[in-house]
């Protein structure tokens, strides 16, 4: 009775989580990011698509979400979950004026 | 077939939209007709310099931020000033592979031009400051280079009458400290522009401004399947503000300069450094950012080699696909970017009589 109640409860708060997690697509086209500032929950994911015939690069040094998804080119696409809260700042570490910020909320 | 129609209609929306967003090199390419004053050919017209809305480029603040540049008093030995490397006589550079700082000792990378440096948005090398007004203090600071002491030099400029009326008209409500000191020489800069060369004309509509061969020269750098320069040499100043290693054979030896790795340690960033504007490149050799290539020439077969040191090549480096007599085409063109030089007029410095 016990087992079931728990293996119910994480039921639960796996579709719950699944509900709310979200996908959002940012495009990188014109050496800038299509999105500037965007707001998202912990445990969405963000899809940065390279939509210029050059290669971008994607990548996160700050404290909420550290990451670098290389180098890709035009029509492909690298996916990030955002599993803490906190402000993400963006950027291409080719062109450096590429900057976007990710501001991660918590559920 | 209304409906038809509709749905013709708007895929045709939709194609002509997805056509003016799509920035692609091969598009760029075809859609220019490289015949002189084209319209497609006016993204590569500079536009006016930008200007800081904390620091207006006014003639008297060019005056003060000029003598500045030229006084060699504002180094730690009082005899290196910014023209010492940024040397007008010599595009505003040194002519030397790597720059030499305090008692000749060599540096670690050419010293760049400061030509066009105004439409940076990023500046060095390996882009650890932001703007002009930043970057002025760095080498006056640096102790292998000016080697100043910034409130000895704040000292001697508040000392000097004619410095304290040229910064009073500069800056009239601001103190002389380092923020209006790097705000003149940042303005000063601003002025060392190089906009009107061959290729300039040709685009304004002088069809004699530039040769066939250096039209044909300019089709090859666009072409995305010859020379392959205008992904990252792109309009107007002929740079990206972005950062490539382009496989230079210094990144092969041990302990290699890191270049934009210092500032963002990622690994495609080892080794790759700043897209330099190619305006006024003809005055500028040794090239590169280690002085590697003494020629227009060996740099266009640098690229045509596809790099040297392929480990960690920037992912937008492919190798330029020229012939002998292309790539004599292509220096050729590289000949027309740089303006007529006319004389420059060093200042006299403010000295007390």
């Amino acid at each position: 009775m016990k087992i079931t109640t728990l293996l119910s409860a994480v039921f639960v708060l796996s579709s719950a989580s699944n509900v709310v997690a979200e996908e959002y697509e940012v495009g990188q086209l014109n050496k800038e990011f299509t999105i500037k500032k965007l707001e998202i929950k912990k445990g969405d994911t963000v899809r940065f698509l390279n939509e210029d015939s050059f290669f971008h690069n994607v990548f996160s040094l700050s404290d909420a979400a550290l990451f670098d998804l290389g180098s890709f080119p035009k029509g492909d696409s690298k996916e990030v979950v955002f599993e803490e809260s906190g402000e993400v700042e963006v950027e291409c570490a080719i062109h450096p004026n590429m900057k976007m910020v990710i501001d991660v909320k918590d559920e | 077939m209304r409906l038809y129609s509709k749905a013709c209609l708007l895929t045709s929306i939709f194609g002509l939209l997805s056509l003016n967003v799509n920035n692609s090199i091969a598009q760029e390419f075809t859609e220019t007709t490289f015949k002189a004053g084209h319209e497609s050919l006016q993204q590569w017209i500079l536009p006016s310099m930008p200007e800081p809305s904390d620091n207006a480029i006014t003639p008297a603040r060019i005056k003060l931020g000029k003598a500045l540049f030229f006084d060699p008093r504002l180094s730690g030995d009082k005899n290196m000033s910014c023209a010492s490397c940024h040397n007008p006589s010599l595009g505003w550079a040194d002519a030397l592979p790597k720059g030499k700082g305090k008692n000749s000792a060599l540096l670690a990378r050419a010293t760049p031009s400061i030509i066009n440096t105004g439409y940076n948005t990023i500046q060095m090398w390996d882009g650890r400051k932001k703007n002009l007004e930043d970057q002025a203090i760095g080498p006056m600071e640096a102790q292998e280079e000016m080697h100043a002491d910034i409130d000895q030099v704040l000292q001697f400029l508040s000392d000097n009458s004619h410095y304290t009326k040229m910064f009073r008209r500069a800056y009239p409500s601001e103190p002389i400290n380092t923020d209006t000191l790097t705000k003149a020489l940042a303005t000063f800069q601003r002025t060392v522009v190089s906009n009107n060369s061959p290729f300039d004309q040709w685009v304004k509509g002088d069809s004699n401004a530039m040769t066939a061969q250096q039209v044909t020269g300019f089709k090859l750098f666009m072409d995305p399947n010859k020379g392959k320069c205008a992904v990252c040499h792109s309009a107007p100043n002929f740079t990206d503000d972005g950062f490539h290693n382009l496989g230079l054979a210094s990144f092969g030896d041990e302990g290699p300069d890191l270049g934009r790795y210092s500032e963002r340690p990622l690994r495609m960033m080892k080794g790759a450094f700043k897209t330099p504007t190619l305006r006024d490149i003809s005055l500028t050799a040794p090239y590169f950012h280690d002085g590697s290539a003494d020629s227009l020439t060996d740099v266009v077969v640098h690229y045509v080699n596809g790099g040297e040191v392929k480990s960690n090549l920037s992912p937008n480096f492919l190798a330029a696909e020229l012939s002998e007599d292309e790539t004599a085409d292509m220096v050729a063109f590289l000949k027309a970017l740089t303006t007529e030089r006319e004389p420059f007029r060093v200042p006299n410095l403010p000295v007390e009589e």
